[in-house]
């Protein structure tokens, strides 16, 4: 094994929305071309590629990618898991790197996911005689979403977040409040799939889609790419020096699953995974949450970002609605998260996801982030969060100004 | 009467109705579905456990926009059960958050899911705010 780190020369993303002309290799093509450009390297260059995305994963679009930017033979490893796919691809390139197999490695993370709706709402197909028969392990006779509870995404994240209030007293003014600061961040970002803004009370006032959530605490479903290229330690020692002074440093890469629990057989417990996940990347990387200047945090839901600043250590314990209302959180605040307008307004194409917090991070980390830019921006960290469970945390550092 | 059958196969349709789980012999993990070994400590054995129809809600949502056929707005709750097991099932008598206070007591009831063809009645169960001391 390879003990030094590992360092992001180049990345990229494709603006997230809605792209009916553009199909799943186009999307790819453009964040992995990008972020080689970025790299100042080229296919050719590359020893190593891994390729998430969820809903097409069984048809190898990483070899396909190849087809579209360069067949070298080197390997290919297609990644899927849940919405951390992006972020496990970005460790199977960094493994790929750290076990000496290759110096230089490529993550790209794409999905296209269109007007999808409520995920795992579709209508099951009818016209058979019913007739009621226990099956499966719960033995259940009919479809029990909505009858026993439910397990759709919004419900989910919609419970972990009562859960949480009802324990610390968070109200969902206190909620609706994350939506307002990550839909307000998202007019800076051009590659934000929705850009506009809204008050307190049209959020408050707007469909409720899972009390507390509304529609715009809500994401998207939509299409786009991320992509970055990794290198060694040593590898970057030997690149031209405008390469060398834009690299970002990976302090901490961790992936967690969830840890048996009682109540995490019936709903998902999106909590003690993260936090065994922040904390086993703040002892990686030697950092604490006090030494943040920026976080890209899994806000698929508002309800999740407001329980994550605890999971996360960004507030006090129990505090996360607090520390909302003080405003720390807002891009001017004391720790920005979600300047980049997070899931809810950047969007949610959930392969890309876990790349796409990378890039932006990354952007600030090299002062090229534009009118968003956290200013004088040197740490942060990112993460993402996908049911099953599996958790991602990266945590990455500038390099200093004035190393070679 | 008509013939009935447990929506799931955790509910037993007994008097009272209650709940049952597989429980591992060796760590007495709970859980409502077949397991091949014991998340939690690895054991292959399970007896059956039967669970209180009493808990308190540990967490909610009320549900506007439901998957297609489902009927809403409706509550969905995780339950904590009094002696163990936690279970998700729907409120049946309220859609109003603020009548959702921590710990709110609550006990099991079942109703009619649904029927089939041939006229059996699936049975399913929710919970009921609970009145202390009645």
């Amino acid at each position: 094994m390879s003990a030094g780190d590992v360092w992001i020369i180049g990345t990229a993303m494709t603006k997230f929305g809605r792209f009916p002309d553009q199909d799943l290799l186009d999307l790819a093509s453009e964040a992995a071309l990008g972020a080689l450009k970025d790299a100042d390297t080229a296919i050719t260059g590359i020893g190593a590629l891994a390729l998430g995305n969820v809903y097409e994963a069984n048809s190898h679009n990483g070899q396909r990618l190849q087809k579209q930017i360069g067949q070298t033979g080197i390997p290919v490893y297609n990644v899927v898991n849940a919405c951390a796919t992006g972020a496990t691809a970005v460790r199977v390139a960094l493994l790929s790197i750290a076990a000496g197999e290759t110096d230089t490695a490529l993550a790209v993370g794409v999905e296209k996911m269109g007007k999808m709706g409520l995920l795992g709402g579709a209508a099951k197909n009818k016209g058979a005689k019913k007739q009621y028969e226990p099956k499966g392990r719960y033995g259940s006779v009919l479809k029990t979403e909505g009858v026993l509870g439910t397990g759709l995404m919004p419900g989910v994240f919609a419970q972990a977040g009562t859960e949480y209030a009802l324990r610390h007293g968070v109200t969902a003014t206190q909620f609706a409040r994350v939506a307002q600061k990550n839909h307000a961040h998202s007019v800076l970002n051009p590659l934000a799939q929705y850009r506009k803004e809204f008050s307190l009370r049209e959020i408050l006032e707007a469909e409720v889609i899972a009390y507390p959530n509304t529609l715009p605490m809500c994401c998207p479903t939509g299409d786009g790419a991320a992509a970055v290229v990794l290198v060694s330690d040593a590898k970057l020692k030997t690149l031209d020096p405008d390469v060398r002074k834009r690299a970002v440093k990976i302090s901490a890469s961790v992936l967690t699953s969830d840890p048996w629990s009682e109540a995490g057989q019936v709903q998902p417990d999106v909590s003690t995974l993260t936090r065994q996940a922040a904390d086993a990347a703040y002892e990686k990387a030697g950092l604490g949450p006090d030494d943040l200047d920026l976080v890209e945090l899994h806000d698929c839901f508002a309800t999740a970002e407001l329980i994550h600043y605890d999971n996360l250590r960004l507030c006090e314990p129990g505090g996360a609605g607090d520390f909302i209302d003080s405003g720390a959180p807002w891009r001017e605040g004391k720790l920005p998260v979600n300047v980049s307008g997070g899931l809810l307004s950047k969007g949610h194409p959930i392969g890309a996801t876990g790349i796409a917090n990378l890039y932006e991070v990354a952007t600030h980390l090299r002062g090229e982030a534009g009118d968003r830019q956290v200013a004088g921006a040197k740490v942060g960290l990112t993460h993402v969060i996908g049911l099953a469970s599996a958790c991602a945390v990266h945590i990455l550092e500038a390099r200093p100004a004035g190393v070679a | 009467m008509a013939q009935q059958i447990p929506i799931v196969d955790y509910l037993v349709l007994g008097d009272p109705a209650h709940l049952e789980a597989h429980q591992c012999t060796s760590c007495s993990a709970l859980y409502f579905d077949r397991r091949n070994a014991c998340a939690k400590c690895g054991g292959t054995e399970f007896g059956r456990r039967a669970l209180s129809n009493d808990g308190q809600v540990r967490a909610f949502t009320i549900v506007h926009r439901a998957a297609p056929s489902v009927p809403a707005p409706y509550t969905s709750v995780v339950v904590d059960l009094d002696g163990g097991g936690t279970v998700k099932a729907n409120l049946l008598d309220t859609t109003d958050p603020d009548g959702i206070t921590p710990g709110l007591p609550v006990t099991l009831d079942t109703f009619v899911a649904g029927t089939d063809d041939d006229g059996v009645e699936a049975i399913g169960f929710g919970y009921r705010k609970r009145k202390e001391n009645a």
